[in-house]
């Protein structure tokens, strides 16, 4: 067992004096149901009233979360698309079909993102509020993360691509940019503007350096003493070389050109060239890649990925990927500079710079409260062949694990369940006998809700389910007084003993009553009829009255001969029969008087056949 | 391609139905109830679908439906129907039937009428009512009728307190769903497969006629009524068939199509094109039916639009042979003659889709998967 990650948090159960008394529990699937019991814990038990209720504690209330259900939802389409696709993946297509799964995932955490936010400004009460605003920072920090693992496992930008894509994630998570941008562009005077030399400098350091350029142009108009030095900058920043996505130049050349670049940069500084403007020199420093200069920035970048990046970028911009981790590490310790701690977000992003994606997967695990976000991450990267069979404890690989608790998670919410059931079927070791556990759980409070139930267990072959289910509602049914309804579960589940068990009871209803209930069924029994014998003997003892009934003797007299010899009348019932064999006997019709020997004969046999039973079982008489 | 749009809702829909519009009105539809299942609280909600053209206030797609309001609606909502332009009836799962009043001027919903205890099981020999679902609900003001999983056929009329009439013990088994025949006469459904009809007229409480396939008893979940041939009527089963029955002939269906492979939850005709019908089924996926024959001018009859006054006036002399075709269209027993097209609406396999309504151009349709889908193009 491995050692803990962190101190367990500490619920506090309201009502209970856990001083005082001992408080009993026990585990659910997802759930835990918890009460106090009348030990003391130092004194003798006394009969002081505690608190009366049971509580029930989940430790993930994210599905109970309006809006984290359409992530659910969503996200569960695109689950089920990505195994039936599966055999379809081959070839070259197979890794851009695999982003734009990935793709499909993030815009579905974006999408709940938005709602979240606006969610979180309609919010009545500020609490509520800032709940919905840690749920965003929550989601921000998840897509954030897939974003990465997108770009590094699932995409495996090379070099040179890979600093590109690096760069759209970061733009992606510093959102603030645009808004600066269009605030100083719509403001009368954009260079006087108080943001204008913030907004050029984060331009320059998310590296777009177009822009950054317009805005150079706009001083320039301005300002003539700069107008030079902002021309001569905006050249530099125009002529920086990039590789560009239709390229086609190899990173070899693109490394030489920008050498070339950089040391004409370089020979600028040196020159003096900037020296009258400390902005434009601060500029023409973070172009050049000095850690100094970025590091001044701090503010402006926010967190120490962006130094990162834009430290790659200026420096180093056809990083391979195996190298990415020397200088993440440093960018983290420069960033932090020794005053705060790593937390969580920087682990789980510098494993993923480390390629070591099993420690991602636990960091991500122990961080978050809901097994979603790891479960689906984990299962597209095992599509991308990433993943070793690395086994578990108890057998099953990773994969399989997180999606059997994310499912089970599923499964303990009232509505979700049918979520879960997908789930389970795509986890080959463990995924049948769990939802053979799950399925047989679930309340049906209506016959609608069983037949969903039903279907889900049919179509995948559980049998012992579906008897158990249906012998559950036909139960119900015989006890509502709905034979019809019991009856129609039974042959649903060919539950041939049950079946005869309705019967029995239409039987005795007949004897109490003397006549049929629920003729529309007898009536209409149809192939059903073959299920039991006791039901085929109901059947056709209700076609017999309908033939007498009809005045059809003939049709009548030979049915219940054949009633009496074959042997499906149940005993209780041969006295009925013979009586219903009297009147049949006074009838004068020609075509009847061999039947009506017929049952003579039986009826004499059967009779002497009993009276010498009962003569002989009769204990001094 | 028909666009179709889908908004996740964070709730289990178990029924749609437009709102229908005022007679003789040339409006489209424009807002639709829905009722959800399955959660702790369930809701009946009213939404309303985008104008075209235009981007709303939040900058959403112009096809996408909003939430106009909600009322909590206790046990799930197993079916809906509106009585009138602003009354909404509810059957729910605990066997209470419901109408609900729609104000337009502050848009809320309210409750305006209750039958709480219009379904019930009583054991037997027990005096002790246990409650049991109210499965199928249909209106004809001022008339509205339930039937339940207790077998029990209940007629009320708006703003009287009691029902008017009450069948008790009408079916041995479940009353799946239930429709209007002609006035006076009800048609329901039930899960051993038998079709009854029921004469408000007699006294007594038997059916006065008796449908149902031979052969295998399948449970049949719904049924419609053909708008314009009332003895035409359509069913679908617990095994995906749909049938089409004319009650005024035999006992046995006229025509059996193999259709889903799971239940057929609803099947409708379409109101003003009854050579279309439209099924959703438990297997995810939604039909459309097109039983229209291939002549080029019957297929201009359901182009959008009248253009011109001489494409009018060629509409109006073809009626006498539409109508032909009409009849004879979902009556023909010879499917193979491939005159039937089918196609499926929804882009991909989803969870179940429990309903449908079709109005007009517009289709809604809700599924287990918490989502709505709504095309305003069926014909295009």
């Amino acid at each position: 067992m491995e050692e803990l990650d962190g101190e367990p948090t500490v619920t506090l159960i309201p009502g209970v004096n856990s001083k005082k008394k001992q408080m009993c529990f026990d585990w659910g699937p997802g759930e835990m149901l918890v009460c106090e019991t009348s030990f003391n814990k130092k004194e003798k038990s006394e009969t002081v009233p505690g608190c009366p209720f049971i509580y029930i504690i989940r430790k993930d209330i994210d599905v109970y979360s309006q809006i984290l259900r359409k992530l659910f939802n969503e996200s569960h389409g695109i689950f089920v698309g990505l195994q039936r696709i599966e055999e379809e993946l081959t070839g070259k297509s197979r890794k851009a079909q695999l982003v734009r799964v990935s793709k499909n995932y993030r815009s579905v955490i974006r999408a709940c993102m938005e709602e979240m936010h606006q969610a979180a400004i309609a919010a009545k009460d500020p609490a509520s509020g800032r709940q919905f605003s840690s749920q965003v920072s929550i989601l921000s920090a998840m897509e954030l993360i897939w974003n990465l693992c997108e770009i590094l496992f699932i995409e495996v930008a090379p070099a040179g691509p890979l600093l590109l894509h690096l760069l759209d994630w970061v733009r992606l998570h510093v959102c603030e940019v645009d808004s600066l941008l269009a605030d100083v562009l719509g403001s009368e005077n954009p260079s006087k503007h108080e943001s204008f030399w913030n907004l050029v400098t984060i331009l320059v350091l998310q590296g777009r350096l177009d822009e950054a350029r317009q805005m150079l142009s706009k001083e320039a108009d301005v300002s003539p003493t700069s107008a030079g030095m902002c021309r001569i900058l905006g050249d530099l920043m125009r002529t920086m070389p990039v590789l560009s996505p239709g390229n086609t130049q190899t990173l070899t050349e693109l490394e030489l050109k920008w050498q070339h670049w950089h040391e004409e940069c370089e020979r600028h500084l040196q020159d003096g060239t900037f020296a009258s403007s400390p902005h434009l020199e601060s500029l023409c420093k973070i172009m050049l890649g000095d850690e100094a200069a970025l590091l001044e920035q701090k503010e402006l970048l926010n967190n120490w990925y962006h130094f990162l990046v834009t430290r790659l970028l200026y420096s180093h911009p056809t990083v391979k990927p195996i190298d990415l981790h020397f200088y993440a590490q440093s960018s983290l310790d420069l960033f932090l500079g020794g005053e705060s701690s790593p937390e969580p977000l920087d682990n789980i992003l510098m494993a993923a710079f480390e390629f070591d994606i099993h420690q991602v997967i636990k960091e991500c695990s122990i961080a978050l409260s809901n097994w979603w976000f790891v479960a689906h991450l984990t299962d597209l990267l095992d599509h991308c062949k990433l993943l070793q069979s690395h086994n578990l404890y108890f057998g099953s690989n990773m994969r399989e694990f997180l999606l059997l608790e994310y499912a089970s998670g599923l499964f303990a919410h009232h509505s979700l369940w049918q979520l879960g059931v997908d789930y389970f079927d795509y986890c080959p070791e463990l995924g049948r006998v769990s939802l053979e556990l799950h399925i047989e759980r679930i309340p049906l409070s209506t016959e609608q809700k069983a037949l969903k139930v039903l279907r889900i267990c049919e179509q995948r072959q559980m049998t012992e389910q579906v008897r158990s289910i249906c012998k559950i509602l036909a139960m119900k049914a015989v006890r509502n007084n709905r034979l019809g309804s019991a009856l129609s579960w039974s042959i649903r589940a060919k539950d041939a003993a049950f079946a005869t068990l309705v019967s029995d009871r239409f039987l005795r209803d007949y004897c109490e009553r003397g006549c049929f209930s629920d003729l529309d069924l007898i009536d209409n029994l149809g192939p059903a009829m073959m299920l039991s014998d006791r039901l085929t003997f109901l059947g056709k003892y209700r076609e017999f009255h309908r033939f007498y009934g009809e005045k059809r003797f003939f049709d009548a007299a030979s049915l219940l001969l054949s009633l009496m010899t074959s042997q499906i009348a149940p005993r209780c019932f041969w006295v009925t029969l013979l009586t219903d064999a009297l009147p049949l006997l006074e009838q004068k019709q020609e075509d009847i008087e061999n039947t009506k020997l017929e049952m003579l004969r039986l009826a004499l046999a059967r009779n002497l056949a009993r009276a010498i039973i009962k003569e002989g079982s009769l204990e001094g008489s | 391609m028909e666009e179709i749009y889908a908004k996740f809702v964070s709730q289990k829909i178990s029924k749609t139905r437009w709102r229908p519009v005022p007679p003789g009105s040339l409006q489209t539809a424009e807002t639709f109830a829905t009722g959800s299942w399955d959660n702790e609280e369930n809701y009946v909600s009213l939404w309303s679908i985008g104008d075209l053209g235009n981007v709303d206030s939040d900058g959403g797609f112009e096809g996408e439906h909003q939430l106009l309001c909600d009322i909590k609606h206790h046990g799930d909502v197993m079916d809906l129907q509106f009585f009138d332009q602003e009354r909404i009836v509810a059957a729910s799962s605990t066997g209470c039937v419901t109408v609900f009043l729609h104000h337009p001027n502050n848009q809320t919903l309210s409750v305006s009428q209750q039958w709480p205890t219009a379904h019930y099981h009583t054991g037997p020999g027990s005096p002790s009512r246990s409650s049991a679902p109210c499965t199928g609900v249909v209106c004809d003001n001022p008339e509205i009728v339930t039937v339940g999983e207790d077998g029990r056929i209940n007629l009320f009329r708006a703003d009287h307190k009691e029902a008017v009439r009450t069948i008790d013990n009408a079916d041995s088994s479940t009353l799946h769903a239930v429709t209007f025949l002609r006035t006076p006469e009800i048609l329901t459904v039930n899960s051993i497969g038998q079709l009854k009809i029921w004469d408000f007229r007699k006294q007594g409480n038997e059916p006065s006629q008796i449908l149902s396939l031979t052969g295998d008893r399948v449970p049949l979940h719904c049924v419609d009524r053909h708008p314009n041939q009332q003895h035409v009527v359509a069913t679908g089963g617990q095994d995906g068939m749909l049938s089409i029955w004319d009650v005024r002939q035999g006992t046995m269906p006229v025509s059996l199509l193999k259709a889903h492979e799971a239940e057929m939850w609803e099947v409708h005709f379409h109101p003003s094109n009854p050579d279309h019908l439209f099924t959703c089924s438990e297997d995810g996926s939604l039909w459309h039916w097109d039983a229209s024959t291939d002549v080029p001018e019957k297929s201009s009859l359901f182009n959008q639009g009248g253009r011109s006054s001489t494409f009018l006036s060629h509409s109006i002399s073809n009626q006498a042979n539409v109508h032909q075709s009409l009849i004879s269209s979902w009556l023909s027993t010879d499917p193979a003659k491939d005159r039937i097209e089918i196609t499926s609406l929804l882009p991909s396999r989803t969870l179940s889709v429990n309903s449908l309504d079709v109005l007009g151009p517009c289709l809604v349709c809700g599924t287990d998967a918490e989502a709505i889908y709504v095309t305003r193009q069926l014909f295009s």
